[in-house]
């Protein structure tokens, strides 16, 4: 279980980057519900933290694809590859995620520097 | 409904006939293209793919096991649409009839008078475009590029990263004035000599030179640029010749309401070829960008399938980006009404801003290099904004 952040200091709307390798973005949507999914977008490399939240949505900053924040399927193009989702606690106001262990669908170039990092 | 035609088999239209399935329409679908592929992506033609950095593969847009219940007619170009059945004619022979039909045949790279049949000289488009184009660039040696804006700026970019000696031409005093007002063009133009690109303005071209092969570009003011190949990216028209005659109002592309309805019942267009009505503007405008090609065709998907009906959400303002040297550029919006531009964090200087247009206090839109997460802050504003009237506005 990897630490996040506060939950007061993610408020709605926010999302969150963690530096993990590679990146994951916890989001806090306007209805007030948590979701983790992988930051990096399956299309190239963008942060999706950094992105359009709307819904149980987001659209990544760069391109437009869009992804579904509950189960990581792809709902717009360009992006043809899910992205992984990873559970969120919340435990005495500090939020936490549980990273999912299957391998995650990087476009190529992240995919490179993630292996060069771990050499 | 029973029978829907989709033709055009890019992004526009792909996405139409997403909407119409995702809309529960149920009946025959058929997607007319003129091209041989399947649907691709065109930004990375001139970017990733041209340098070689991703396949062709990975450009497809349909997902793995996508089912769309299509009756997909490649390689077959539209010569004429009959209102009376909404008979769509085939340069074949064929004619496909049906109840809605969706246009969506986009828009061709603009030529010069003179290039045709002259080895070297490439415009980019299509798939066959990069691929011809990538087999040149693959060559070395000097490539001028006629055309400052973005596909020029890209094609120049990724051909300076392969090594290439560049020179672009742009007839205008600077490059892209129009979509970003004079000042943030220049900003961005500077991209090109960073990277050591020579970029030449306020001259046109007068010809271009050579036997079976081009050798030079030959400029206005006499002056002869020496060229082994050359692109020509001096924008687009619409295609919509096929529509002659059919009774489909043209303007600057198919002239359409705000839900993308055409002067003929059942017939919609979307995507690049269709001049859509922008009520803020009061005006028709066509719109080049890739993601009003994604958007889009749901409103005028529901428009067609309610009989126009359906009360579609408001556009968002438009967005695109481009991508050149390694440096994100991204914008939202309208410049053209602006009447300040006020950088609000970065410096045009370091090639990482942002820059918000705004017209009587009131942002219309936004540019930004290289400060992704700032810039969708002020694009959503943008868009909140549009949707609430004006402050102080009677």
């Amino acid at each position: 279980m990897i630490p996040v952040c506060r939950l007061a200091d993610l408020p709605r709307g926010e999302a969150f980057r963690l530096e993990t390798v590679p990146p994951v973005a916890v989001f806090h949507t306007d209805e007030g519900e948590l979701f983790a999914i992988d930051d990096t977008c399956t299309h190239q490399d963008a942060s999706l933290s950094d992105g359009w939240l709307e819904g149980c949505e987001v659209e990544c900053p760069l391109h437009a694809s869009k992804f579904d924040l509950r189960t990581g399927a792809v709902d717009a193009p360009p992006a043809r590859l899910p992205v992984r989702t990873h559970q969120v606690l919340v435990e005495d106001g500090m939020v936490y995620v549980l990273l999912c262990d299957t391998p995650p669908p990087l476009p190529p170039c992240a995919a490179a520097r993630v292996v060069g990092a771990a050499e | 409904m029973r029978a829907v035609t989709v033709v055009g088999a890019s992004l526009a239209g792909l996405s139409a006939a997403r909407a119409l399935r995702r809309q529960g329409y149920d009946g025959r679908l058929a997607i007319v293209g003129d091209e041989h592929h399947r649907p691709y992506d065109r930004p990375p033609l001139s970017k990733e793919f041209l340098a070689g950095e991703i396949s062709e593969a990975a450009l497809a847009l349909e997902a793995e096991g996508e089912e769309l219940r299509a009756d997909w007619l490649l390689g077959a170009t539209a010569v004429g649409l009959d209102r009376r059945d909404r008979s769509v004619r085939l340069a074949d022979g064929r004619t496909v009839r049906s109840d809605g039909v969706v246009i969506a045949t986009g828009a061709a790279a603009r030529t010069l008078p003179g290039a045709a049949g002259l080895a070297g000289v490439h415009v980019l488009r299509t798939l066959d475009d990069a691929r011809a184009l990538r087999q040149d660039l693959l060559l070395g040696g000097r490539l001028v590029v006629i055309g400052g804006g973005f596909i020029g700026a890209e094609v120049a970019a990724t051909a300076h990263g392969l090594g290439l000696d560049v020179t672009v031409v742009e007839a205008a005093p600077t490059p892209l004035a129009g979509p970003l007002g004079g000042t943030m063009a220049a900003a961005v133009a500077a991209l090109h000599a960073d990277h050591g690109v020579r970029l030449l303005c306020g001259v046109g071209v007068a010809a271009l030179s050579g036997g079976r092969r081009v050798d030079a570009v030959v400029l206005d003011d006499g002056r002869q640029l020496p060229a082994d190949t050359v692109v020509v990216g001096v924008g687009v028209r619409p295609r919509v010749e096929w529509l002659a005659g059919s009774g489909v109002a043209l303007r600057d592309g198919v002239e359409c309401d705000a839900k993308g309805g055409t002067s003929i019942p059942g017939v919609v267009a979307v995507g690049d070829c269709a001049a859509w009505y922008d009520p803020t503007a009061g005006a028709h405008r066509r719109v080049e960008h890739w993601t009003a090609a994604r958007e889009r065709p749901a409103t005028a998907v529901a428009a067609l399938l309610s009989g126009g009906l359906a009360t579609p959400e408001p556009p968002r303002p438009p967005y695109f980006w481009s991508d050149q040297y390694g440096v994100r550029i991204q914008f939202a919006g309208h410049a053209g009404g602006a009447d300040s531009v006020t950088v609000e964090e970065g410096d045009p200087a370091d090639r990482s801003f942002v820059a918000v247009y705004r017209c009587g206090g009131r942002p219309v839109a936004v540019l930004g290099m290289d400060r992704t997460r700032p810039f969708t802050r002020w694009r959503r504003q943008l868009a909140d904004s549009a949707a609430t009237p004006a402050a102080g506005a009677p």
